[in-house]
Parts: C-alpha cells; sequence; structure tokens
C-alpha cells in the first residue's frame, strides 16, 4: 500500500492498485487547486527540502507549489554539482538533512540512483524528481494522470512515445506505470537511442514515427537533447526534426481525438511542430496544471508512511487510539 | 640442517605432476624435501621434525595470482603492499603479480625495485610487479621495457586502460615477444565503453545506467589477437568477461596465436543484475555481464581457452565506495574470497575437479608469466596452501586483512576455508584457532 | 502490517435508538432547523463523511416535505484538515470534498452522526471557511456523547447519551450500514 512506503523512487516498484490509489487521491487536490483558497493544512508542521543537483524550474517550482499548498515548510537548495565530488557532497548532504530534522526530501540529480542512496541513508522520505537517465516517476503519474482525466481510463489505451528512449527519464516512468495500468505502449525514435532490449518492457517497437502513430490514442513526445549526449547518436537537429518530428501531418495517423503531451521544456520546430504544440490535441498546459496535484497525492501520501498507528475511527476512545503504532510524523499540538 | 616440517595427514594435489593422494608433505630449509616415502631418509629420521596435522584438508602449491593492484606507490589509504600480501596470505595466495597503475606508474626502474624492496621487508608473499607500457601509461611512448624486465618486472601492461594505440601494441608485442614476457592487456575499446558503468542490457536499460557493451572488450581482443599473430608475441587478455571474447580466444589459440587468458571469480558467480539497487560494491570494470556471458566464461575456463583463474583485486576506501553507483569507483577486492568463490563456481557444481581448479590457480599462471613455484617438485620453494574445501565459513569484510572492504560477496557462505598459508617454508597464514577436522 | 484493531475490539452492548427513533428524529431536527432559520431560504447542507452524507440528504429532504423546497447537500472530507496524519496509511483514497453550490452567504448546516470530541467539527470548520464565507454556521448531529475537548456544541441535537470513554457510539444509516439505528458498545482489551 502506497500510505507505508517511506519513499517514491520509481513507477517500476509500485504496483497497478499503488497507481490507482495515488492517481484517486490526486484527483482530490485537482479539486483543491479550483477552490478559492487552494491550500490544505495537511503537512502543517512538516518540511520538506527541494534538493537540486541539475538545474530544473518547472519541476522544482511544482514541487515547491505542491508542499506549500499542503502547508508544509519548505527550504531549497540547489547547486549546478560540478563543483566538489559528487558523491561526497550526496553524502553530506545526507548528513545535513538529518540533522536539521527534515521529513521529506525531493531530489533531483544528474546520476541515476541517487536517490536510492539517499533513501538507504535517510530516515526521511525521499521522492524521486528525476534522477540521470533512470526514472522521473511524478512526471510518469502527471501524464498519466492527465490521460485518465481525459479518457477515464489507461487499459486498452494504445500510447505512443516518441524521441531519445535511451536518455529519458520520462519515458521509463511512463512506460512503467502504463504498461502496470494496462495501456498498449508503442515507442519510436533513432535506432541510437534505443536502449538495449528495451522490447522486454512489454512495449512494441516501431520502425518510424509513422508507424507508431497508427491508431494512437495519445502521443507523447519526448525532448531531444542532441548537445547532452555523446556526439556520435545522432547527425543533427535538422535530420532529427525531419525523420522523427512529430509534425500535423504526422498526427493524422492516430485517432481522430487523439492526446498530444510533452514534458517541457518543447524544442518547437525540432520534436513538435508549432501547431502540434499549440494545436487542439495538445494538453501540454494541462499537464503543467495536474502536476502540482499529482505532487501533493504524492506527498501527501508519503507523509503518513511514518503515521501508522491505528485508524482513527471516529468515536473511539482517544486513549485507545493512542495505544497502538509509532508515534506520528507530525509533530504534536 | 634446521629442524625439517611435516604437514601430516592431508590430501595431497600436485596438478603439475598428476598427484592426488593423502600423504606427508615434507619441508627442509625452506624447500620442498618430497612427499611421503620419496622424502630424503636424513630428512625423516631427523631428530626434531615439527609436525603440522592436517587430516581432511587440501595441500597444494601455493595459489599464484597473477592481477592484484597493491596500490603502493602513491595510493596507500586503499592498501599497501604490506596489507595487500596479508590479504594474500589470508586467502591462501603465496605468490602475486601486482599491476603498474599506481601513482606514479610502474614506468622506471627505480619504482619497479621499490616494490620488490618492499615487498621483500614486508614478506607475507612473493611479489612480482608488472611494468607499464607506456610512460605515466598515458599510451603514447613506451617504456624502457628490457630495463624494467631486468630489474624484476615480470610483464607489462598499461591494466586500468587499454593500450588503445594498435602501433603501439603492435610495438610492444615484439619487444617482449624477444623477451619472453607477455603484454597484458586490458581490452576495452575506450569509445565503445564511452562513459558507461555497468553491462549494457536489460539491466542498464531499467535503471537508467550508461552501458558498457560487450563489444567493448571483445573488438579489442580480436585486435590484439591479430598483433599477436602478427609479431609473434604473447598477449595475455586480463580479465576476459564476456562470451564473444572466450571465442575469439579459443579461434586465436587454434591457429597457434600465442594468446592466453584469465577470469576472475565475480565473472563466474555474478551478472549485471547484481546492480539492481544501485550497489556500488557491484561496481567494476569489465562490468558483471549476462547470464549467457557467465556460462560461456565457465565453458571458457573448463577447456582450457581461460588459462588461469586472477582476482583482479582491486581495493578502495570506503568513502570512496560509499557513495552513488556513477560517483564510485570501478573495483572489488577478490584476494581473501577468490578460493572459496572458485571452489563455488567451478568445483561444487562438478564444472572441474579439486585438481583442475588448483592447475588454473597454481601451474598455469606461473607458466604464463615464467615464474618460479606452482608445484611441489622436490627443490622447489616450499610455497604451500593447506584449506578445507568443505569446510564452509561466512564472508565478513570487516574481518578482511586487506584494507578494501568493497567486496559483493559480504554475508555469503562459501566453502574452501584456508587454515594454512606458507612461503619458503615459512608461516605466512593460520588461523588462531585452527578448527577440529584439521587437527 | 496496519491491523483495524478497533473495530475486532468493540463489543456491541444495547441498541439505544432503533430505526424508528432515528428517523423520528432527523423529522424533528428538520423542523428545528426551518424553525431557527425561519424557512429554508439561503440553506445548505453539508455532511461530514461518510455517514453525515446520508443523514444531510434526509434532512434535505424532509425540509422539502415541509417547506417544498429542498435545500442543496454538499459533502465534506475533512481528511486533509486532520489534525494527525496516522489515517493515511489505512485510508490512502481522499474521497473528496463536494460543495456544488456556493457557501458565500448562505446559512450552512453541518450534519455528522456522533460529536464526541469536537476535533471533527473543528476540522469540518477549517474547511468550510476555506470554501468560502458563510453567513453561519450551524450544527446537528444525531447523538451528542459528551467528552469535548475544545469548545464546540450543536445547534441541533437528536438525542444526549452520556457515555463512558470506554464506550463507543455506533450511528447506521441505512445507505451506508443497510440498516438504521444507534447502538452503543465496549471496547475490550
Amino acid at each position: 500500500m502506497i500510505g507505508t512506503r517511506k519513499d517514491l523512487l520509481g513507477l517500476e516498484d509500485l504496483s497497478a492498485e499503488e497507481l490507482v490509489s495515488i492517481l484517486d487521491t490526486a484527483r482530490t487536490f485537482r479539486e483543491v487547486l479550483d477552490r478559492p483558497i487552494p491550500k490544505v493544512p495537511s503537512l502543517r508542521g512538516l518540511t520538506a527540502a527541494n534538493l537540486f543537483f541539475e538545474a530544473s524550474t518547472r519541476t522544482r517550482l511544482s514541487f515547491e507549489l505542491a508542499e506549500k499548498r499542503l502547508s508544509a515548510d519548505t527550504v531549497n537548495f540547489q547547486t549546478s554539482g560540478s563543483s566538489v565530488s559528487k558523491g561526497e557532497s550526496l553524502k553530506d548532504t545526507a548528513r545535513n538533512i538529518e540533522a536539521m530534522g527534515i521529513h521529506l526530501v525531493v531530489i533531483r540529480h544528474q546520476a541515476s540512483g541517487a536517490p536510492h542512496y539517499l533513501a538507504r541513508n535517510l530516515d526521511a522520505g525521499v521522492i524521486n524528481a528525476g534522477d540521470g537517465t533512470h526514472e522521473h516517476p511524478t512526471q510518469g503519474l502527471l501524464d498519466i494522470f492527465t490521460v485518465r482525466e481525459r479518457r477515464g481510463k489507461i487499459a486498452g489505451l494504445r500510447v505512443a512515445i516518441i524521441g531519445d528512449i535511451m536518455h529519458s527519464r520520462v519515458a521509463r516512468s511512463n512506460i512503467w506505470g502504463l504498461t502496470k495500468l494496462g495501456a498498449a505502449v508503442t515507442i519510436a525514435g533513432p535506432p541510437t537511442m534505443m536502449p538495449a532490449e528495451v522490447e522486454r518492457f512489454g512495449v512494441t517497437v516501431a520502425r518510424s514515427v509513422d508507424e507508431a502513430m497508427e491508431g494512437a490514442d495519445v502521443v507523447n513526445i519526448l525532448r531531444i537533447q542532441l548537445e547532452r549526449q555523446r556526439g556520435t547518436l545522432y547527425p543533427s537537429l535538422r535530420e532529427y526534426a525531419r525523420v522523427y518530428g512529430v509534425t500535423s501531418e504526422r498526427l493524422k495517423r492516430a485517432k481522430p481525438d487523439v492526446i498530444v503531451m510533452h514534458p517541457g521544456p518543447m524544442n518547437r520546430g525540432v520534436e513538435i511542430a508549432q501547431d502540434v504544440a499549440d494545436g487542439k490535441h495538445s494538453v501540454i498546459l494541462e499537464q503543467v496544471t495536474n502536476g502540482v496535484a499529482v505532487r501533493m497525492a504524492v506527498l501527501y501520501l508519503l507523509a503518513g508512511h511514518k503515521a501508522q498507528g491505528e485508524p482513527p475511527v471516529e468515536n473511539v476512545p482517544t486513549e485507545a487510539k493512542q495505544t497502538h503504532g509509532e508515534p506520528s510524523l507530525h509533530p504534536r499540538r | 640442517m634446521a629442524s625439517p616440517l611435516c604437514i601430516r595427514g592431508g590430501r595431497v594435489l600436485d596438478p603439475a605432476r598428476g598427484i592426488d593422494r593423502v600423504q606427508d608433505l615434507w619441508i627442509a630449509d625452506g624447500r620442498i624435501a618430497g612427499l611421503g616415502e620419496d622424502a630424503p631418509a636424513d630428512v625423516r629420521s631427523h631428530p626434531q621434525v615439527e609436525v603440522i596435522p592436517v587430516q581432511g584438508a587440501v595441500i597444494c602449491p601455493g595459489l599464484v595470482d597473477i592481477h592484484v593492484h597493491l596500490r603502493e606507490p602513491g595510493q596507500e589509504e586503499r592498501e599497501t603492499i604490506e596489507t595487500g600480501t596479508r590479504a594474500a596470505a589470508r586467502g591462501g595466495f603465496t605468490t602475486v603479480a601486482c599491476m603498474p597503475n599506481t601513482a606514479p606508474p610502474l614506468d622506471d626502474r627505480p619504482r619497479i625495485e621499490y616494490v620488490v624492496r618492499r615487498a621483500r621487508e614486508s614478506g607475507h608473499a612473493r611479489v612480482f610487479p608488472i611494468a607499464a607500457v607506456t610512460r605515466g601509461q598515458m599510451g603514447e611512448t613506451l617504456t624502457e621495457i628490457e630495463d624494467l624486465i631486468e630489474a624484476g618486472a615480470v610483464a607489462v601492461s598499461d591494466d586500468g586502460k587499454p593500450v588503445r594505440n594498435a602501433e603501439i601494441m603492435r610495438r610492444a608485442l615484439e619487444l617482449t615477444g624477444r623477451l619472453g614476457v607477455p603484454v597484458i592487456q586490458h581490452a576495452e575499446d575506450p569509445d565503445l565503453k564511452g562513459d558507461g558503468v555497468m553491462h549494457e542490457g536489460w539491466t542498464s536499460t531499467r535503471l537508467g545506467m550508461r552501458g558498457i557493451p560487450d563489444v567493448a572488450e571483445s573488438v579489442m581482443v580480436a585486435r590484439d589477437a591479430l598483433l599477436a599473430e602478427l609479431t609473434n608475441g604473447h598477449v595475455h587478455v586480463a580479465h576476459v568477461s564476456a562470451a564473444r571474447s572466450t571465442e575469439i580466444i579459443r579461434r586465436a589459440k587454434a591457429r597457434g596465436i600465442r594468446m592466453t587468458a584469465e577470469t576472475a571469480p565475480h565473472y563466474l558467480l555474478l551478472t549485471d543484475e547484481a546492480v539492481q539497487g544501485y550497489d556500488p560494491r557491484a561496481k567494476m570494470n569489465p562490468p558483471l555481464r549476462s547470464a549467457r556471458d557467465r556460462d560461456a566464461l565457465i565453458e571458457a575456463v573448463v577447456d582450457g581457452t581461460i588459462d588461469c583463474l586472477a582476482t583482479d583485486h582491486a581495493p578502495h576506501t570506503e568513502i570512496e565506495k560509499d557513495s552513488d553507483f556513477d560517483s564510485a569507483p570501478f573495483g572489488i577486492v577478490g584476494l581473501e574470497t577468490a578460493l572459496g568463490l572458485y571452489v563455488k563456481a567451478l568445483v561444487e557444481p562438478k564444472h572441474l575437479s579439486l585438481s583442475e581448479l588448483i592447475l588454473r590457480l597454481t601451474v598455469n599462471p606461473c607458466k604464463i608469466l615464467g615464474l618460479p613455484g606452482g608445484t611441489f617438485e622436490p627443490g622447489s620453494p616450499a610455497d604451500v596452501t593447506v584449506f578445507d574445501p568443505s569446510r564452509r565459513w561466512t564472508v565478513r569484510a570487516s574481518e578482511f586483512a586487506s584494507m578494501g572492504r568493497n567486496t559483493p560477496f559480504e554475508g555469503w557462505e562459501l566453502p574452501g576455508q584456508v587454515l594454512l598459508t606458507m612461503v619458503g617454508g615459512r608461516v605466512t597464514y593460520r588461523p588462531d584457532a585452527v578448527p577440529a577436522s584439521a587437527r | 502490517m496496519p491491523t483495524e484493531k478497533s473495530v475486532e475490539h468493540v463489543r456491541e452492548k444495547a441498541e439505544i435508538v432503533d430505526g424508528e427513533g432515528l428517523r423520528r428524529a432527523i423529522t424533528r431536527i428538520a423542523h428545528e432547523i426551518i424553525e431557527r432559520n425561519d424557512g429554508a431560504r439561503d440553506l445548505v447542507l453539508v455532511g461530514i463523511r461518510t455517514r453525515g452524507v446520508p443523514l444531510a440528504k434526509r434532512l434535505a429532504q424532509k425540509i422539502k416535505e415541509f417547506e417544498g423546497v429542498e435545500p442543496p447537500v454538499g459533502a465534506l472530507d475533512i481528511t486533509l484538515y486532520r489534525d494527525d496524519l496516522q489515517m493515511i496509511a489505512h485510508q490512502p483514497v481522499v474521497k473528496g470534498t463536494d460543495v456544488p453550490t456556493g457557501i458565500n452567504d448562505k446559512i450552512v448546516v453541518l450534519v455528522d452522526d456522533v460529536l464526541y470530541t469536537g476535533r471533527t467539527v473543528r476540522a469540518a470548520l477549517d474547511e468550510l471557511i476555506d470554501l468560502g464565507r458563510p453567513k453561519a454556521i450551524q450544527l446537528a448531529v444525531i447523538i451528542d456523547r459528551g467528552h469535548r475537548e475544545i469548545p464546540i456544541r450543536a445547534d441541533f441535537v437528536g438525542k444526549n447519551v452520556p457515555t463512558s470513554k470506554r464506550e463507543v457510539i455506533m450511528v447506521h444509516v441505512h445507505e451506508v450500514d443497510g440498516l438504521d439505528g444507534v447502538s452503543i458498545g465496549e471496547v475490550l482489551g
């Protein structure tokens, strides 16, 4: 059960039931965001630290907003990660977090597995906000949430993921989440950006974007970042746009009511054509709003991990409530 | 004659001479005197014989590991010749050959002499240095190979890195071929390796880790096979990890190319799945590969394609290894677990007999580097290992003599406990409490 | 693993209100609400999940019978406003708040089954105030069992039941429990 987990490190670890539970909880928070006062006191007294070892604007803002709308206190730490040895600074960071009495840690790091290292070494709950080329579970959740709100289901949908699968943590989280919930996932991208044995994810590898588009309910377009890769993987952005760019022409092969998603920031005119980005199929801004609700759900559910005492049934004598279980994570008031 | 030593009651395995029977091993003046009745009468009838009873145990020539990193000079926070050789003794090894990637590298005579001297002072094991192929292991200019060999080096290698430049490899093979020593190649194409940190396969895909494809190793093994054929030099392939490499080596041998090879215990027992959970203790180079590779390696050990068994003992500090997988250095320690791991990987599943295993841990490595020892031939130095192949013990890194604690085998229960290690007739390791079966 | 000890360890002792009695109490409270507020104008009934919601719906029905207008009914999930996080592990799915009409300048009648420590009502008040600015908030409960821990009182009470802290009050409503009635139980152990 998600409520008993300490950390969220990847969607690979979650069961379908846990995924659904997060998505359902996120729906409640989506409603909270529409209120005149879009804020609830659930995490009052808890402190969340946002550790961004890799530059990020929107994910950090989204988490910070989610924390504030749950009434948690937030502290931010951002570094380029260039100066000191990465491993050492991560260890020191962990020690500092412990000393500061932080309850929840949101970490983005350029190394795959860095959140796992923190999770092993900390009592605090750890949320992976993107680790290297591994996973970006809250992005995966918000993508799936967006599809589910639009379509009312995930099972049976045909989802095409287009781009650099090898280096994409967004792709991995989407693939795990979607396949667990019964979607049929097809991926397409340059063969040099397909990781080894990728079909073992349970996905279909299409030979072209056109083939992947065929009958798709959802198209998720990944950001291409040639400058961050070894120079040998693809010749140029121009060539990429020509062969793998999603244009409205290519989109015609998908279902008429296809949803177009992109984790942002977009390279307009490269992986996604201008008219697709702003077109009627695009739910890209909806993804951003949903991101806050999904992150609220994750923060809220993980905050309960230590507080697994008695279920507080109304009417039950207070002494009986307090006799079992660990002390609440929440400070006494 | 000082009082002779009699190691009594054990099963003597001397694969070089096809010996496998229970009998006494006689030692006098630091040398092998003989086996059982064959030992000279004046030794056997000496008034003051010291008897070491080892009933139920195996007595074999001292184990030889031709691939260790002793880290001295320059990286004494990781290991020293003193601690590294104590680890060797504890693991049943009497002879090690150490790699030149120290700081600075072993690329000139004084450094080779330094290692030889320090090893003599410590005295827990025989240490044979391997010299660098290129100055500073930079891959550009050859070292003074003949001078280094004269100073005591037994081979050349840029281990830690490959000899990338084919022209330099060719010339190194031509020069060493004349001297009868091998070039030990850390076979890895640096471009194909890229910034990979683990085997390229399903696990790296799942974990989002940059992969090192198996061909990064195999293309260089293939290249070196051709260069060895061209030059008639001797290439020894270090730490073979990939199935494809074994196929190339097998064919090279069949063509009469002077190519030998070693592997290490972890490649026979673990696969890339050990990286699951991002445990830096499973990070080494070459990386742990697929189950298919592991099975092919075992086959290659059995059919002799892989001639000998080494450890690639690579100690790191706890600080270095206590980090996320990406930042952690490559390498694990191996001296104190190798024997047990090899018995578990090869003898228990009946891939090899105990005698066939000992052959690959004694005579064969000695042959590759032209080292003395590896047999109980009377008159040879009394390097002896006694172990109990059936006695199980638990790996506890905290008990290692090595300064390195970086092992993925922590907590494993292994067969083959070492009961006695002896170099030149002198005890270098003997556990405080000798177990009952050895009395 | 958490277990639902509090449920297993309660022994039902006696029924203190039967189905008919519960329905009479609802009818009486409906009358009182109309009387207090001079009719049903500007009324919004908001039930606290779980059992407050069907009770609010029944009150709305009664008010319609007497006044001809049915006040809108909302549901309040106070999970996010609780002062402990212990329930997350047990009830991870927040059912959600659903107050369809605005509550600005309305008279909100909060409806719950039992009034005990007052903490639930406190949380509900916090949430209501975040949702808008009602003209007034009133509280209707079926059972007031005493033992308040904060200064809160009900405006409309079906029945006052003096209890000990070791006892439990269980209100059953047909929509949730399949039958109507109120019983008293005892915590074992």
